[in-house]
């Protein structure tokens, strides 16, 4: 089993690497798209499955992310 | 008196404030590792500037989760002063010891420059020496040094008055133009409800000696050792 934690910069966080990467795409001719966030995903193999949600939110809002600036989504697989 | 300087795998600005305290202020000071699980009998808590555990996953994220950790937040609850510069900033506020989050650059550029501060507020063991609106040039060094807090946080920090510095122009106008990184309110440093945890960018410890190229960073540790002597 693999957990797909996606961590992405709230949407009210400036994000110059979102902005600059889409005025990059919009030079290369797609001119007509909305908002770039950019941010990171952390893939855990879990032999034995995932920890309880609790436990797995903790980790997620603790560690993985940070509160204040950052937002998760967790996607398991497999 | 006796200060502790952490040293975590990956900070690089531990030696510049062992030596600094010794040589420029006669200090005691001592490197503390960070899997050292007490501090008893350090008066005062550097967290030095660097690149702890790599900046892996965020700035201070992983080095806020070190043993010596716990010990700063016991130490801070008893109102043991606790300084953090740069990346040590950014490990106060990943502990919780310090509100908001330091992000990326505006300009996305690691900047490394002299900058001009404003002293926000001289109520504070960090400060005392100095006077409010006090002008200070201070050496930047960082790539993520952009101040971040939600509009009730940056309220709370403006209405108790525990903004420490602001970034301003050589004559303390506080504009855009000289806020290097993009923070908000111009934050350069802020200090904790208790008024004994400072977190600022700029590195007061390389500015410490004329010959090294100012030495207006020497308020700040004399403020320390003046609050501290004054303390019974």
């Amino acid at each position: 089993m693999k957990i797909r934690v996606t961590v992405l910069p709230k949407p009210s966080v400036l994000d110059p690497q979102g902005v600059a990467t889409a005025e990059a795409m919009k030079h290369l001719g797609w001119t007509n798209l909305g908002r770039v966030r950019i941010g990171k995903v952390i893939e855990i193999e879990a032999p034995e499955g995932p920890p309880d949600q609790k436990k797995l939110d903790e980790i997620c809002g603790d560690l993985l992310s940070n509160p204040v600036v950052e937002e998760y989504s967790i996607d398991i697989t497999e | 008196m006796k200060f502790a300087v952490l040293r975590f795998p990956g900070s690089n600005c531990d030696q510049d404030c062992l030596r600094t305290l010794r040589d420029s202020f006669s200090a005691t000071a001592e490197a503390v590792w960070h899997k050292e699980t007490s501090l008893a009998g350090y008066d005062v808590i550097v967290v030095p500037g660097g690149f702890s555990y790599g900046d892996y996953l965020r700035c201070g994220a992983i080095a806020r989760y070190s043993p010596v950790m716990t010990a700063v937040i016991a130490a801070a609850g008893q109102g043991v002063p606790v300084i953090g510069i740069c990346n040590g900033f950014q490990i106060l506020c990943e502990a919780g010891l310090l509100p908001g989050a330091l992000v990326r650059n505006q300009g996305l550029h690691f900047i490394c420059k002299q900058v001009h501060l404003r002293l926000e507020n001289r109520d504070s063991p960090f400060t005392c020496c100095g006077t409010t609106g006090q002008i200070l040039r201070l050496p930047i060094a960082h790539g993520e040094g952009c101040y971040f807090a939600d509009p009730e946080t940056l309220e709370q920090l403006e209405d108790s008055n525990r903004i420490a510095f602001r970034y301003c122009d050589p004559s303390g106008k506080i504009n855009p133009a000289a806020n290097p990184n993009g923070s908000l309110h111009h934050i350069a440093g802020i200090l904790n409800q208790e008024g004994n945890v400072l977190g600022l960018m700029p590195h007061p410890e390389r500015a410490c000696e004329a010959r090294l190229g100012g030495a207006e960073g020497r308020l700040i540790f004399d403020s320390i050792l003046t609050a501290l002597s004054a303390t019974p």
